[in-house]
């Protein structure tokens, strides 16, 4: 089903709820907003359970026989291991704050996108299969019974959800419709129910180390193509190396900036910085083929995948003996850095607190996790004045920045990615307060919600934040939506160019690559091939 | 990660607050409800109107007065009851028999924390 | 429907009690036995739920940060947002604090409007903060003030309490102000739920009972104590009060219906809350997304159940793609040569290879 046109698809926005009562409502699964389910082969080989091919679509989803159980039984299980699913299972008290704070539900307009009752789904198994009220009252309790219906609409609604955590930002109570989602798919997955475009990921991470599942040979040759293109565009090709033993520190970064555009311009970003550093101060940076994928879609999937794909990243810096690791633009990475890899396969012993090389500042707030992000790298840099910028670069962009989710709401990294782009370009304009910082809008497809199956979902999710690049473009003349996340590089391309078609998607490192001035260079163009400012007719 | 160290005293401060009385009052005699002094049965033998309407209402019936009072000047008050009329006074009629308000009126306004402004202007007999 | 349903709920408690203690006079049942009751299943019942999610571990450090965090670098540090995303156990207090008391996350609330073109607004929104607030501190005073019937002498705060509470000294006797602003606020959150299309989708039995059920407590309250017919004498009710408190319950004449209709929506109150939504009271101190600091890099925040996870090793990904690796000039652990027979990437190799950690 082709997605219809910006105008239209907003038109039929309607943010009126049905007649009917949502335990009433039947469940249509829609083209364009749902996720194709996964290929078995890539369950099987993570050690997923109930592999089979189904079809959403279809009457029969071949659940295994004994489904309900598997699924009440995990459900008592995170129960008792998650106090946030606990709590949040008893008190929400529908006061509704959360119900237009979603980008699905404001761009959709369907009630079950009101994060609340996202979550009353399985809240209602919850009180109507584990509460004595429950089983007794039933829907006056609001209590339902688990069901192939109920089952259904969670998969899909589950699956409408970026775990962006904009609801939680304004629950009276904190609760967090990310962490049920999280615990939803878990779930789900017990069952089998995974998406392709999050299965195919995990299965090719935990083998190869990158989502692609590009082999080690043609990682680097990704990687060499870039710096044949870097060469291009100014005279000059950096000597990134692999693996390298005894390194000072191992960098790693989502894998899908090193296969497309925008990401690319990002990553070789990173490699004209890198090769600046090495000529002028000797970094010795090295990037891994094993542990080569930052992004964790074991994230999108069970507590258990994220784990057992982030003990990757450990384990290599072990290995190659390494001080400490650097962290590449991304969002969801970020949240499973900063707040899960520590805890699930940490201490990192072998490491030591990471100190800048080339500035002596020592990064006390990862002094346990020993892994820091590189915009504040870079903001560290730029603070010493140990880079050579020349900000005019970037004077063609009227540069806007959009908050990631998982870094704004999981971390708090809100100056540190402004201050970067204030000091690489001459023309930043934040979009207005309340799409922003910590109220920022999810680009619309995060969590795994980005394959191309379900572009009318995304777009859907996509509008809050194109509809605030729009007032900066309007009133600013902005055209260049910069972030600091992989998977907004990819998803705020494609919504920008459905709603605001004039306004191009960069990650961060690209304007500080197209600002640094590398000694030996020769510039016409920037890393996108484009002539610079001032170079155009030459 | 289980914080018994703090949800444990949050839930004996929960505890604490929500039986308050029950504690507060450890090793306090028992209640009664204090005795009023009462006028001689002899005198008199009932107030202007009921016990009953008299303890639902008098507080009605002074504000009253003192409006009546305040912008009009004495004024009488037929009581049904009586078959007589009284003078819409505090101090002339009520404390006429009820003449101790520490024996009469204190006694059930503290019991019940009631604080009521007549004396802010009336001076206590 | 389903507020009917649960006005309907609160009517028929209201008859239960006027029958009971009002035309069958068991008043000892209506004023003794399920008020003790009440009390018992009110504290017992929250301290079970508490501790039943207490028994819960918190595994991960997940703070919603809702402002710039601590000390990325040293340069951020006068932005930093110390309430709203506290990088130290003070900080969460501090954000503990203004989220419980103020409703400080509610004050950020925002309407979305949706205009013609394709065009977006918000706005902000802060009626249902500001009732929220005023029901639960109102309530709160109210709760307060009562304790003048459960103690003797009465402590001055108790007494203060009730005098600021009627300082306007309209009508006599004085009206209480908490009770006006009580009921103004319910009336907000009940029409809220009834009117606002969002809300009233979302809503259940289970958020209208408890609403009609305090506004019949209200109510029943205030008719006690201004409407003639339904007044009651607050002797005996306080002869009532003291005996419970005091462990020699009785129940003295003269106590009039209203008193015990009040007295049985309060014990249902009472008995309702640890089953209900109303445990927010207890869940919002504990909601892992916001009492603890954003330090997770900083201290490592363990998980009791941590648990070894299997994961595709270094090891057996060389094992997998050293041909591939040699030829590519990316250094190996091991060379080629020693390799007997070639490995191709088949997950039996994986399996043998993946290690415990």
């Amino acid at each position: 089903m082709a997605t219809p046109k910006p105008d239209i698809l907003y038109r039929n926005i309607s943010h009126k709820p049905p007649a009917q009562d949502w335990m009433d409502l039947p469940l249509e699964i829609k083209p364009g907003r749902y996720c194709y389910s996964v290929d078995p082969s890539a369950l099987e080989a993570v050690g997923m359970p109930n592999a089979r091919v189904w079809n959403p679509l279809d009457e029969d989803w071949k659940l295994p026989e004994n489904w309900r159980k598997t699924f009440l039984d995990g459900m008592k299980d995170r129960l008792e291991r998650f106090r946030s699913f606990k709590v949040f299972m008893d008190i929400c008290v529908r006061c509704g704050a959360c119900a237009d704070k979603c980008h699905y539900f404001i761009g959709s307009g369907d009630p079950m996108n009101m994060p609340v009752l996202r979550a009353e789904l399985l809240r209602s198994v919850y009180r109507g299969e584990m509460t004595k009220a429950g089983q007794i009252l039933g829907r006056f309790a609001g209590g339902r019974e688990l069901n192939e219906h109920v089952l259904k609409q969670i998969w899909y609604y589950y699956y409408q959800c970026t775990e962006c955590r904009r609801c939680s930002v304004f629950c009276p109570y904190g609760i967090d419709q990310a962490e049920i989602t999280i615990i939803g798919r878990e779930l789900l997955n017990l069952l089998g129910l995974q998406t392709e475009w999050i299965g195919k990921p995990v299965a090719n991470c935990n083998r190869l180390g990158n989502h692609l599942g590009l082999p080690p040979h043609t990682f680097k040759d990704n990687i060499d193509f870039l710096c044949d293109d870097i060469e291009e565009a100014i005279g000059i090709r950096p000597q990134p190396t692999f693996n390298k033993k005894g390194a000072e520190i191992l960098f790693i970064t989502p894998s899908g900036d090193v296969f497309a555009e925008p990401g690319i311009f990002t990553c070789m970003g990173y490699l004209v910085l890198f090769h600046y550093l090495q000529e002028e101060y000797g970094f010795d940076i090295t990037w891994s083929t094993y542990a080569s994928e930052g992004g964790n879609f074991g994230f999108f999937t069970s507590h258990e995948m994220m784990k057992k794909l982030n003990a990757k990243m450990y384990h290599e810096a072990e290995r190659l003996g390494v001080k400490w690791i650097l962290g590449g633009e991304c969002g969801h990475m970020w949240r499973v850095l900063h707040q899960y890899m520590d805890t699930m396969n940490g201490p990192p012993s072998f490491l030591e607190v990471p100190v800048s090389p080339i500035t002596g500042t020592r990064f006390e707030h990862a002094a346990s996790t020993k892994m820091i992000h590189i915009v504040e790298f870079v903001a560290d840099l730029m603070k010493h004045k140990k880079l050579n910028l020349d900000k005019s670069r970037n004077d063609h962009l009227k540069v806007t920045f959009h908050d990631s989710c998982n870094p704004s709401r999981g971390m708090g990294f809100l100056e540190e990615p402004r201050d970067v782009i204030n000091k690489v370009c001459n023309n930043f304009f934040d979009m207005p307060e309340g799409t922003i910082r910590e109220q920022t809008f999810c680009c619309g497809a995060g969590s795994g919600l980005n394959p191309g199956e379900n572009e009318e979902l995304r777009m859907m999710g996509g509008l809050p934040r194109a509809n605030a690049v729009r007032f900066v473009r309007e009133e600013k003349g902005v055209n260049m939506l910069a972030n600091i996340c992989a998977i907004d590089r990819a998803t705020l391309s494609a919504s920008m160019d459905y709603w605001v078609p004039e306004v191009s998607v960069c990650g961060i490192h690209e304007m500080v690559a197209n600002a640094l001035i590398v000694p030996g260079e020769d510039r016409q163009t920037d890393l996108r091939g484009e002539p610079l400012p001032g170079k155009e007719d030459e | 990660m289980y914080d018994a160290k703090k949800i444990i005293p949050g839930l004996i401060i929960f505890a604490l607050f929500f039986t308050f009385p029950f504690w507060f009052n450890l090793g306090t005699a028992a209640y009664t409800t204090p005795e009023l002094e009462l006028p001689d049965p002899e005198e008199h033998e009932h107030c202007i109107e009921s016990t009953e309407y008299m303890r639902a209402e008098h507080m009605a019936m002074l504000d009253e007065w003192r409006d009546i009072y305040v912008r009009d000047g004495y004024q009488e008050y037929w009581s049904e009851l009586n078959q007589e009329y009284f003078l819409t006074s505090l101090t002339k009629t009520c404390m006429d028999c009820h003449s101790d308000k520490e024996k009469f009126c204190d006694r059930c306004h503290e019991a019940t924390a009631v604080d009521p402004y007549c004396w802010d202007c009336h001076i206590e007999p | 429907m389903k507020a009917i349903y649960s006005l309907i709920l609160v009517v028929a408690l209201i008859l239960i009690a006027i029958v009971g203690a009002g035309l069958l006079g068991i008043g000892y049942l209506f004023g003794v036995i399920i008020p003790y009751l009440a009390v018992l299943v009110f504290v017992v019942g929250f301290v079970v739920r508490v501790v039943s999610w207490g028994r819960s571990p918190v595994p991960f450090r997940i703070p919603t940060t809702c402002g710039q965090a601590r000390k990325s670098l040293p340069m951020f540090k006068d932005k930093w947002n110390r309430l709203d995303n506290p990088g130290t156990k003070l900080g969460v207090v501090g954000r503990m604090f203004f989220e419980i008391v103020l409703f400080r996350s509610l004050f950020r609330n925002t309407r979305v409007e949706m205009h013609q073109g394709p065009h977006i607004a918000y706005s902000s929104s802060k009626w249902l903060w500001l009732f929220a607030l005023m029901f639960h501190f109102t309530f709160l005073l109210i709760f307060l003030r009562h304790m003048r019937f459960f103690t003797e002498p009465v402590p001055g705060v108790f007494v203060m309490m009730d005098q600021m509470d009627s300082m306007f000294q309209i009508l006599t006797p004085a009206l209480y102000l908490s009770s006006v602003l009580i009921l103004v606020a319910l009336g907000y959150l009940l029409l809220r739920r009834l009117l606002v299309p969002t809300v009233r989708y979302i809503s259940q039995p289970a958020d209208y009972f408890p609403l009609f059920l305090i506004i019949g407590i209200v109510i029943s309250g205030m008719l006690m104590r201004y409407i003639g017919v339904f007044k009651t004498d607050l002797m005996p009710v306080k002869e009532l009060a003291m005996g419970l408190v005091q462990f020699s319950p009785t129940v003295p004449d003269g106590i009039g219906t209203t008193f015990y209709v009040h007295l049985f929506l309060v014990s249902v109150l009472l008995i309702y809350f640890p089953f209900s939504k109303l445990m927010h009271l207890g869940g919002v101190f504990l909601s892992p997304t916001r009492n603890l600091p954003n330090d997770s890099r900083e201290k490592r925040h363990v998980n009791p159940w941590n648990y070894p996870v299997k994961f595709h090793t270094y090891e057996a990904y060389e094992d997998e793609n050293r041909k591939a690796m040699v030829e590519a000039g990316l250094p190996v652990e091991k060379p080629l040569e020693e390799e007997t027979e070639e490995t191709s990437g088949e997950e039996a190799s994986d399996d043998n290879a993946e290690k415990k950690e």
